[in-house]
């Protein structure tokens, strides 16, 4: 039985970062965003005010509503990426807030992986700066879809259009460098609330919507890829012992879907183990479904018992992906230890751990333009580069531009198991063969 | 027209079924930590929807603080009963008996006491990983806190030095004595998990609905009288009609004047809440880095 369908809840989620400078009022445009979309309850302003009396001389500031951990509160920065929770009538927002400081770019890359839309925050007096020119090239590197960049404290320029569009010029210079397809420029004042929730009076020009209005309108139903089928397989369901005969030869693949659609009954190949089978049910605990779509997590049954196993993969066989041990792929470093060619790493892929040896940096990449630069010795923290790599087993994969998820990968360190880089793919060379007669059982 | 959308809810259950699969597909020995409250409810649902038709392939554990409220114990035996899981409960009296957990002199509150017992029921059984309900919109530290949070050989959470965690590849990777928490709702909101109890039609411990109670009101707020909690003389002791929006210990857990009845009756309340969730739990008012500083010292 499907579940019944709840009235007046939000239709979907809308993930975005934020990204700024230490005082480019990040923390305030959350705060604002909370506060002014009456997100907020009488004990967290109680808060506000309790830690205004003592550390603010009695002014609320509406950065302490983020700025969570005491040890962040003591040096007045965000040391880490923190989750925020908001929901209008039209949509539910997750907002990863990360830091901007230089030496945390990877903060900005894991709050960023999962947005929809990433906000750049611009000082209106200061205009485009080393780091927004950064967060824009992270965004357009992790490929999030959308962009909006917030020209903030507008109030301090006298809400001058000419400023506003002089910014906006200085972004249209870099910006077909970069990767980025959807951007939007919104003129506001963090601060005082205007353009944030409530359209400003005091900017007549400006005929576009407010920061909210944009969150909860902008189309990111296609920010799934829904062609090619993949589902990494998680977890083999089993039943031990079942109560229910039917049950006795139940042998289930379970994951979540990666990329694309499967529908009962169509053909799909198993990889590594390279053969072709066809679905026969797509079972959910809410029962059996005639197709899936990516995300959902589901548990597929093949009609023929086919090796697979944790880490296998199975592919809708009109979208083939690339199967090969030899890598090229974009990385952001993310530990102090640096990356040393000829080390010897664990690679996760999908549901997929193996052992990686990083072969050759073949260039660093500017993390303001994405230029390639010569390569260095070494990696070091919140550097990006672009590698080669070997692994010990083929991986099937796509690239990264193609599917976020079967296009991506961490590394971690060997003995102390630390995550020290976020990498993506190159697209593969050649894909996966599949000449009739090749897989047929 | 097919339409390839998931609304808000399908979401969140979706990440959190690939989390706990996550959590079979790498560790050796988890539990889940099932209380009864409404978050680890949700919790039990979604491993249903993860392993089904199989057995869910790990125990739940429980710590009893010996403070509970009889009718969340009686609603953890039943459910974890139905669901013909192994449901493992390790107390607090019994960490105290022998040792293991030292009360300060005058120390009334098992909270702080759950720490050690924990740990010691996860050494007990070699646990590597521990599924838990907590949700980031709960409070300021946990916001910063990872889906997998990692745990060294004493159970601390060091908060500076975490694991990026980015897209959707959690690195659960462990030495000998490590451990794993792991929080499936982290993305939840008190909201989300009422109307997934709503669509998935979950019976909930009767507490949450409005009920007739003899409430002692102490430090700003309607506590329950019970045994361990009796009213002092001069205070002031009224009987209301009331429910738990959160349920902690008895002696510690506010009551909230409150009609609401059914769960669409509290999805409407929330709606129009004034105080968050927490607001409510005497724990998280001593300071204001208080659970910050519980969980680096082990807490869930």
């Amino acid at each position: 039985m499907p579940p019944t369908p709840v009235s007046d809840l939000p239709v979907d989620i809308l993930r975005f970062n934020t990204c700024g400078s230490v005082d480019d009022g990040k923390s305030t445009l959350i705060g604002r965003l909370l506060y002014d979309s009456k997100s907020l309850m009488e004990d967290q302003i109680e808060a506000l005010e309790r830690s205004a009396d003592i550390t603010g001389g009695g002014q609320i500031n509406l950065a302490n509503l983020t700025d969570g951990l005491r040890a962040e509160r003591e040096q007045g920065i965000t040391i880490d990426v923190a989750y925020r929770y908001f929901a209008t009538p039209r949509r539910k927002f997750i907002i990863a807030d990360t830091p901007g400081h230089v030496q945390y770019t990877r903060n900005m890359v894991t709050g960023a992986s999962t947005a929809n839309l990433s906000i750049v925050l611009v000082d209106a007096r200061l205009g485009v700066i080393e780091q927004s020119r950064r967060h824009t090239a992270i965004a357009s590197l992790l490929r999030i879809p959308h962009l909006v960049v917030a020209v903030n404290k507008m109030d301090l320029v006298d809400w001058s259009e000419q400023r506003f569009l002089e910014i906006r010029t200085q972004f249209e210079k870099f910006l077909p460098r970069l990767d980025i397809k959807d951007v939007k420029f919104i003129p506001m004042s963090a601060l005082n609330g205007d353009n944030v929730v409530e359209l400003s009076a005091k900017a007549p020009w400006y005929s576009g919507p407010t920061l909210l209005g944009h969150l909860e309108t902008v189309h990111i139903a296609s920010d799934w890829n829904l062609q090619g089928f993949r589902l990494p397989v998680q977890w083999v369901n089993r039943p031990n012992n079942p109560t229910d005969k039917a049950l006795h030869d139940f042998r289930g693949f379970s994951g979540q879907i990666a990329g694309g659609i499967v529908r009962k009954g169509q053909k799909v190949l198993a990889l590594p183990a390279g053969i072709v089978s066809s679905v026969k049910q797509i079972w959910t605990y809410d029962g059996p479904v005639e197709q899936a779509f990516c995300p959902q997590s589901v548990t597929i049954e093949l009609e023929h018992d086919v090796d697979v196993s944790r880490g296998s993969m199975l592919i809708g066989p009109d979208h083939l992906p690339g199967s090969s041990s030899e890598l090229q792929a974009d990385v952001c470093w993310m530990h102090t230890r640096g990356l040393v060619p000829g080390k010897k790493y664990f690679l996760k892929h999908t549901t997929h751990t193996v052992q990686a040896v990083v072969t050759e940096i073949v260039h660093k990449l500017s993390v303001e333009t994405l230029e390639k630069e010569a390569a260095p010795a070494e990696l070091k923290v919140n550097d990006i580069g672009q590698i080669r790599l070997r692994t010990a087993k083929p991986l099937v994969f796509d690239g990264y531009r193609v599917n976020r998820l079967t296009g991506s990968f961490i590394l971690i360190e060997q003995g102390t198991n630390a995550t020290v880089a976020a990498g993506m793919l190159h697209p593969p060379q050649e894909v996966v063969k599949s000449e009739n007669g090749d897989y047929v059982i | 027209m097919t339409s390839y959308h998931l609304d808000h809810l399908q979401h969140l259950e979706t990440e959190a079924i690939h989390i706990m699969r996550e959590v079979a597909g790498e560790f050796e020995r988890p539990a889940l930590l099932f209380s009864g409250g409404k978050d680890s409810i949700c919790l039990l649902r979604l491993a249903e929807k993860a392993f089904r038709p199989s057995d869910i392939p790990m125990p739940f554990l429980n710590v009893d603080t010996g403070h509970h409220f009889p009718e969340l114990n009686e609603f953890r035996d039943r459910r974890a009963a139905q669901l013909g899981g192994k449901l493992i409960v390790r107390k607090v009296e019994d960490a105290i008996a022998s040792g293991i957990a030292v009360p300060a002199p005058g120390e009334i509150s098992r909270n702080r006491l759950q720490i050690p017992t924990l740990l010691a029921a996860i050494e007990e059984f070699r646990f590597d990983c521990c599924i838990g309900g907590a949700r980031r919109d709960e409070e300021k530290a946990r916001a910063k806190e990872r889906f997998f949070s990692f745990r060294d050989a004493f159970g601390q959470w060091d908060p500076k030095n975490q694991r990026p965690e980015i897209w959707n590849l959690y690195n659960g990777r462990l030495n000998a004595g490590e451990n794993m928490r792991v929080f499936p709702l982290s993305n939840w909101t008190e909201m989300d998990v009422w109307e997934y109890i709503k669509r998935e039609r979950l019976e909930v411990p009767s507490i949450y609905f409005s009920h007739t109670r003899q409430a002692v009101r102490r430090g700003g707020q309607w506590l329950p009288v019970s045994d361990i909690l009796p009213p002092k003389p001069n205070e002031d002791v009224r009987e209301l009609v009331v429910r738990v929006r959160t349920i902690g210990d008895i002696i510690s857990t506010g009551l909230v004047e409150s009609p609401a009845s059914t769960v669409d009756d509290i999805i409407a309340e929330i709606a129009a809440a004034r105080v968050t969730e927490r607001g409510s739990r005497a724990d998280d008012k001593a300071s204001e880095a208080a659970m910050e500083d519980r969980k680096k010292a082990g807490y869930f």
